[in-house]
């Protein structure tokens, strides 16, 4: 008595998807088995998925037989959250007490963390489903999967392209239909990024907005975890579920954060944009852009003016600098983050021919274990943390950091929000940047500031670029805890470009399998 | 103007406990000097009257009450562990002969 075919339940939005689940017309283990079927189908070809849940279906049938109780007026628990039932997709950056996360490194391969992160848990408190772990690049260095130790995450809509990184395999999943939901986490651009080059919508929320308890670290002053899923409606609804102060996470934010699901349904409904200032960051809107991104950028300015937005330039002159700031700080951060895997608590040890002290028994694993770029960012930010470098890097990028924050302090005197291009291009070919570790680091040019700074940002398609046929990302920054001014704007916009369009920009994707 | 040679990279690798082979090394001392010298830029305006800023959003004591919560037990503690021993984790010998 399914009122959805399998192939209609995974395309359905999480927030349909739910309203489907609370109306009894599709069970969470139908919908579950609709995503693991469509996982079977595509991910060979997609690889968004290190490892695939063998627990998922049976949590999914919990979630129907807690319904069908509360429905029958015999539930004696807490109410059903919004989005039970729904199916999830979880970046391998995060601990999960039954499924092994590696953060995408052999140093980890198999290990299975005693605890849940923080955000899984709260998934699971509210009822949703994880549907297994995503692939990335190892630790989160990179922007293309390409470091990943289990061989990359390939883009849906050209099979032949990055889909970005680090968190490429939750951006994938989600745009290929395996999972209408995902968790990933953004350092310097890991969300947005890969939403740019895959047509999906990405949050990483203001710095300790949500916790960072059991987020395998990468820079710790940088990382935040966040929403990557196919509309902002759903965005809002994942982060109204993970976030929220922490006391496990002592950078976690205390604030009372407004609903912002909410936040996103206000602004698809909406009438007009009249009174907001939209600041364009002139630094951020570069000639050397890929054109037909500039291209698609320009056009939604247009749309945004045409429906009462007022469009002021900013600049924002420090931002030059940033890429630069947090190529010091990461690895600096990275460095020490990374001295945990010694061979002694967890992971990879490896003995050396005839053994050796511990410190060669850590040295031989470290190096059997980390994976090319993993290396050069810890000898780099060893470099950079070292006696006589000190000032002269780590100490004068953190006073970047003070000039790009300054920067955007000024700029939100003269706009409510800030815009730009999610990446400079679409999504390159494999190897295009390999070779080129400092071509690779430039595309986050767009991303970084924000991480930076700790404002929240969100990512959202705004069309194919001409030449050649691929997604384009639209970035909006707001300031340090108005992460709702992210999500309502994205509402109003994301409702605007549908109706223009006459569909979601990902139906126009290849349908794989 | 980097001074990044195969021996500073040797150092660092010591340092940072990775058993970099000779290749490694080569290519990592090419590398590491190009971004050095792409990353120095950040001493062009960090001009002595600007502060530092080393958290985004600074918190400052972050405090909890000292009461004993849950905490993983033993086995959990050791579940992921190389080697261990029943109650401890197990490391090979942590001083050298010569000492």
């Amino acid at each position: 008595m399914s009122a959805a075919t399998p192939s209609e339940i995974i395309r359905l939005s999480a927030a349909d998807l739910a309203a489907k689940l609370g109306a009894g017309e599709v069970s969470s283990v139908e919908a579950t088995q609709a995503h693991l079927d469509r996982i079977a189908a595509v991910d060979g070809d997609v690889h968004a998925f290190l490892h695939v849940s063998a627990d998922a279906l049976a949590t999914a049938a919990r979630i129907d037989e807690l319904r069908a109780a509360e429905r029958s007026g015999k539930g004696g628990g807490a109410p059903l959250g919004p989005l039970a039932g729904v199916p999830v997709a979880i970046k391998d950056v995060l601990c999960t007490f039954d499924m092994p996360s590696t953060a995408g490194s052999k140093i980890l391969e198999g290990w299975v963390p005693p605890y849940d992160a923080t955000p899984v848990a709260r998934l699971r408190a509210a009822g949703l489903v994880p549907l297994g772990k995503t692939n990335m690049d190892e630790f989160a260095m990179g922007s293309s999967t390409e470091h990943s130790a289990y061989g990359p995450t390939r883009n849906p809509w050209d099979l032949t392209r990055i889909p970005g990184g680090s968190g490429g395999g939750s951006a994938a999943a989600v745009a290929a239909f395996e999972a209408p939901l995902a968790l990933g986490s953004d350092t310097g651009g890991s969300i947005r990024q890969p939403a740019a080059v895959t047509g999906s919508v990405g949050v990483k929320p203001t710095y300790g907005g949500v916790s960072r308890y059991g987020a395998i670290a990468l820079a710790s002053s940088l990382d935040q975890v966040g929403p990557v899923t196919r509309t902002v409606l759903d965005a809002g609804l994942l982060h109204d579920v993970i976030g929220g102060h922490d006391p496990r996470d002592s950078t976690s934010l205390t604030d009372a954060w407004p609903s912002f699901a909410e936040a996103a349904r206000v602004g698809a409904r909406a009438e007009s944009l009249k009174g907001l200032r939209v600041g364009v960051i002139k630094e951020l809107d570069s000639p050397g852009f890929q054109a037909g991104v500039s291209q698609r950028f320009h056009e939604t300015l247009q749309l945004l003016e045409v429906n009462g937005a007022e469009i002021v330039e900013v600049s924002a002159p420090h931002f030059e600098y940033a890429v630069a700031a947090y190529y010091v700080i990461l690895p600096a951060e990275a460095s020490s983050n990374l001295a945990k895997f010694d061979s002694v608590r967890f992971g990879l040890r490896v003995n050396p021919p005839g053994g050796g002290t511990v410190e060669e028994v850590m040295a031989a694993t470290r190096e059997a274990g980390f994976g090319a770029e993993v290396k050069r960012r810890i000898i780099l930010g060893t470099y950079a943390l070292s006696a006589g470098y000190y000032d002269a890097y780590y100490g004068s990028a953190q006073k970047v950091r003070t000039l790009i924050q300054r920067d955007f302090a000024a700029a939100f005197e003269k706009a409510d929000v800030l815009v730009s291009p999610s990446a400079p291009t679409t999504a390159f070919e494999f190897g295009a940047k390999l070779a080129d570790p400092l071509a690779m680091y430039l595309n986050d040019v767009t991303t970084i500031p924000a991480n930076l700074a700790g404002v929240p940002g969100m990512g959202l398609p705004i069309g194919l670029a001409p030449e050649d046929g691929l997604p384009v990302g639209f970035q909006i920054m707001a300031p340090a805890r108005e992460d709702a001014r992210l999500y309502s704007l994205g509402g109003t916009l994301e409702r605007l470009l549908e109706e223009a369009w006459g569909h979601p920009l990902l139906s126009q994707a290849p349908q794989l399998g | 103007m980097s001074e990044i040679t195969p021996d500073v990279v040797t150092h660092l690798a010591s340092l940072a406990r990775i058993a970099l082979t000779d290749e490694e090394i080569q290519s990592l001392t090419g590398e590491l000097g190009a971004i050095v010298d792409s990353v120095a830029k950040v001493s062009e305006v960090a001009t002595p009257d600007v502060p530092a800023t080393s958290h985004p959003i600074p918190l400052v004591n972050v405090y909890r009450d000292d009461v004993p919560g849950v905490t993983l037990t033993t086995e959990q503690a050791l579940a992921g562990a190389p080697e261990h021993d029943g109650s401890r984790f197990q490391v090979s010998a942590i001083l050298g002969e010569e000492q």
